[in-house]
């Protein structure tokens, strides 16, 4: 990202003698023009010009660099500092990392859709270099020395010639009363020269997280804190008729219980901010005796319009079956003419694909505390979009934003679930109710039946070859979920690959309206895409009789223009990247250079999402007795020029590829008259330890800005296996979870 | 440690919300995560299933008493291989590996799968896991390097199965 000239540093001396350097820049708005981040409440307005981190060095030495972004495992409280570090030329040993406050002079303090690294990669490191250009300033005008003469190394300035050298700690006050460059006119170092970047750093909390310190949101404790658990009805919206209150504020250790009415859900199809929902609060003085409580709650509830047999996983599947076969409400696009191509074609193959809702279920539960007390508002989240969070509470108590404090606490994992604020409006709002400081905590079947899912679909596709092979047509009538011709949240899909590379492509959908919430998970649109375009790929490969990755380099070869559509899904792909990850793929596995054993195959598969090209194969064996072992997996990557935490990459991609075979295996929601049947982990299974593959991980790097690895890994992991499981057996899976057809782990 | 709690009330939410010991985490509340195990008596255990009651006469170790310091071998080991990703699960993952260790100072893949495959980590860092459990063996610390109890295998059916 080119820096422009609307950035500046602002530069404060601070007490003891140290200095301060903020970046403004308007990173935020130009992640913005690439791609909305994936989901999430967006605060009103476009992001303001405000600091990406700060740097402090006390005379000591010692440098804070402040992170600004939501820690949710994904490493950037560690990897954001690390790029200001190196280009201060400082010692990593001697660098402190702080989290900071959300705060507006920080700027889009956002976890998600993989932005932080490309956000961060240009203006962090200016940040670092800012810092370094003063700090030479400062110390070539106390020797009366040009500055050009001066070096730095360590966190020193030296002057060979005259064989002097500073600290930075001794002249941070100095450096501090200069006036401040244009950060894009500071020196930046040579890659070549990185000691930091691209060497394996491990995790700033690591120490604490060995130790079990008290660091995730739901370890927060402050004084007088009581504790709460919030129960909602099991259907989306469904309202409180009257409750047996009288009985459960008598119980054990219970000091308020009370019922909440949640504001008003405008719209026909589910919004992403839904407000507060309705539901029974119970505050107790330990969150056990709260949670205790629920079980003597008797409820009567008003259901509302969801509560519907049509709002059932079986009543879906038979009326997509149905639309299919209706002329579609709409087409997104149509290219060429693909019904006079398929009845043309020398062989048509059709497909009716199918994936579930699945929930985000990261281990640390949704929780939120809350301290309401004089009209101003103080809380302790884990949220990816605390600003949304913020701006959320500040309408729903009436309260300006300013008088809400928010601190933001690392993760338990957050996979797009914490972009959504629902526990942070109940949490103020029932700290606001009781005037006392509370912690709410979601039971883990809270958490799987209140999720924002990831939607479920179905597309019904037909391919079409011409007598050489070559794939001349390419229909898909999408099934998905909302109102009208308006998707709900996450559950639309554009045109994508192999849109440009087939003469005729269309992409038409029908929506059926849904009575539960939908959200961005990991790899947004793009964990269920892959898998139909990649197995429906191989499916047209193997009818036309041509090895997978024949035919795939194939439709690589054209367009030489990028494919459309959004950025954090299959839009603006360069062709010749992905070919070359495809290669190497090809290369690291021994693709089609092996004899397999009988029952074991391979499957290849690529997609391109959040900026990242990655082609996978995995190495399959299959039971008579359809029991699955994933033997091994090969994954390469190109996300540009530099790997800024390689220990950390290789520790994210590994995790996609499991968190994938999770999602493959066993992972659905089903619904019954709007209620969600899943309760927990033994329903909702994750992959464990003796099922895990071997994981090789390599990185192409390529002459381009470094982008993010949050979520580009994991998509194609699901097709690559179902492939394999094709090589294997010739058995054809088009729906998912595998479990549905019998298969389980070996 | 003296405690007034309920009787029924699961150890997890003794430890967490009346000592004050949030090292040791909830995850699911029915033994299925093992992002609670702690020790009592030396030997893993899910802390969210087992009261107070049942838990009283035992010797209970959590994650912030298994070294004074983080200098447990298994602790040495987590922070050289960086282990963690969002790091939940890892204070469950270290209690079960520590008490593997105690078990079986050296311990074969399938020793670890055995004794780890309750511990679930949804970040999906088993590779990791399995690398510092065979650093931590080789760290030859005290710790861990007494000779195999001849419980052991009894010890890691009952915590594959999730429960004491």
């Amino acid at each position: 990202m080119a820096m422009d000239r609307r950035s500046f540093i602002k530069l404060t001396a601070l007490a003891g003698g140290g200095m301060l350097v903020g970046l403004y820049s308007d990173a935020g708005a130009q992640a913005a023009e690439r791609g909305r981040p994936a989901g999430g409440q967006r605060p009103g307005g476009p992001p303001p010009l405000a600091p990406q981190a700060f740097i402090s060095i006390a005379p000591d030495g010692t440098v804070t660099i402040m992170a600004g972004r939501p820690e949710i495992g994904q490493g950037v409280k560690t990897m954001m500092p690390m790029l200001i570090a190196e280009e201060l030329d400082v010692e990593w040993k001697h660098v402190k990392v702080t989290q900071s406050k959300l705060e507006n002079k920080y700027g889009t303090q956002f976890s998600g859709g993989s932005f932080g690294t490309p956000g961060a990669w240009e203006p962090l490191r200016r940040v670092g270099a800012t810092g370094r250009h003063m700090l030479v300033l400062a110390a070539s005008q106390a020797w009366n020395v040009p500055a050009s003469e001066c070096t730095t190394e360590s966190g020193r300035v030296f002057h060979k010639p005259s064989n002097r050298s500073v600290g930075y700690g001794e002249i941070a006050t100095k450096a501090a009363a200069l006036p401040t460059p244009d950060p894009a006119d500071v020196k930046m170092k040579d890659p070549k020269d990185y000691k930091i970047i691209g060497h394996s750093t491990r995790g700033v909390d690591v120490p604490d997280i060995v130790t079990g310190k008290p660091i995730f949101g739901i370890d927060v404790s402050v004084p007088g804190m009581l504790y709460a658990v919030f129960h909602k009805c099991p259907v989306f919206g469904g309202t409180v008729a009257s409750a047996n209150l009288d009985e459960i504020k008598k119980l054990p250790g219970i000091k308020h219980a009370f019922v909440v009415d949640g504001t008003e859900i405008k719209g026909n199809v589910l919004p992403n901010d839904p407000g507060l929902e309705p539901g029974i609060a119970i505050v107790a003085d330990s969150w056990w005796l709260a949670q205790s409580a629920r079980g003597k709650l008797k409820v009567k509830w008003n259901e509302g319009r969801w509560a519907d047999p049509a709002q059932s996983s079986d009543a879906f599947a038979t009326r997509a079956l149905e639309l299919s076969k209706q002329p579609p409400t709409k087409t997104i696009r149509n290219d060429g003419d693909v019904q006079s191509a398929l009845k043309g074609a020398a062989k048509v193959v059709e497909g009716a694909y199918s994936y579930p809702f699945i929930a985000h279920a990261p281990l640390e539960p949704q929780n939120c505390t809350a301290s309401f007390k004089d009209g101003k508002m103080e809380i302790w989240s884990t949220s990816q979009i605390p600003q949304g969070g913020r701006s959320m509470v500040a309408r729903l108590l009436n309260i300006p934003e300013s008088d809400i404090t928010l601190h933001m606490l690392r993760a338990g994992g957050a996979f797009g679930r914490r972009l959504y604020n629902d526990y942070m409006v109940e949490a103020a709002w029932i700290s606001k109710t009781i005037g006392a400081p509370v912690k709410l905590v979601w039971s883990r079947e809270d958490d799987m039946q209140h999720d924002y899912y990831r939607p479920g679909g179905f597309q019904f596709l037909k391919g079409g070859l011409d007598a050489s092979g070559n794939l001349i047509a390419w229909d898909n009538h999408f099934i998905s979920y909302g109102e009208g011709e308006r998707f709900a949240p996450w559950g639309n899909m554009s045109a994508e690959f192999p849109m440009k590379a087939v003469p005729n492509y269309a992409l038409h959908y029908t929506l059926m309206p849904l009575g539960v919430k939908t959200g961005a998970l990991r790899a947004p649109g793009s964990n269920a895409y892959a898998f139909v375009i990649q197995s429906f790929l191989d499916e047209m490969a193997h009818a036309a009789g041509k090895d997978p990755v024949v035919f795939l380099t194939g439709l690589l070869a054209s367009p030489a223009s990028p494919t459309g559509g959004p950025p954090n899904q299959g839009g603006g792909m360069n062709v010749g990247r992905m070919r070359a990850v495809l290669e190497l793929v090809v290369e690291k596995s021994g693709w089609g250079k092996r004899k397999l054993p009988k029952g074991t195959g391979m499957g290849v598969a690529f997609y391109f999402s959040h900026m990242g090209y990655f082609a996978e194969v995995a190495q399959v064996s299959v039971s008579a007795g359809k029991q699955v072992k994933v033997e091994h997996v090969w994954v390469a990557g190109d996300i540009g020029s530099q790997i800024v935490n390689p220990g950390a990459a290789e520790n994210m991609v590994q995790g996609s590829i499991v968190d994938g075979l999770s999602e493959l295996m066993s992972q659905e929601i089903t619904l019954d008259h709007g209620r969600v049947k899943q309760t927990n982990y033994h329903q909702h299974q994750m992959l464990r330890m003796h099922q895990t593959p071997k994981i090789e991980v390599f990185f192409n790097k390529t002459n381009n800005p470094p982008t993010g690895l949050g979520e580009p890994a994991m998509p194609p992991l699901l097709p690559a296996v179902c492939n394999a499981i094709f090589a294997a057996t010739g058995d054809r899976v088009r729906s998912l979870p595998l479990s549905k057809h019998g298969y389980d782990w070996a | 440690m003296a405690v007034d709690a309920p009787a029924d009330m699961p150890l997890l939410w003794v430890l967490r919300d009346l000592l004050k010991l949030p090292g040791t985490k909830y995850g699911c509340g029915i033994g299925q995560c093992a992002a609670c195990t702690v020790h009592l008596n030396g030997a893993p255990a899910r802390s969210c299933t087992i009261t107070v009651e049942a838990a009283a006469k035992s010797r209970i170790t959590t994650i912030e008493g298994l070294s004074v310091d983080g200098s447990h071998p298994v602790q040495i080991a987590w922070m050289d291989v960086d282990v963690p990703q969002c790091g939940y699960c890892q204070s469950g993952q270290i209690m079960a590996a520590a008490a593997l260790l105690k078990r079986t100072p050296n311990p074969t893949d399938k020793d670890i799968d055995d004794a780890m495959d309750g511990n679930l980590c949804r970040c999906g860092t088993y590779i990791r896991i399995r690398q510092a459990i065979h650093k931590a063996a080789s760290l030859n610390h005290p710790m861990t390097s007494k000779p195999a109890a001849p419980t052991k295998k009894k010890a890691a059916v009952a915590a594959k199965k999730g429960g004491l």
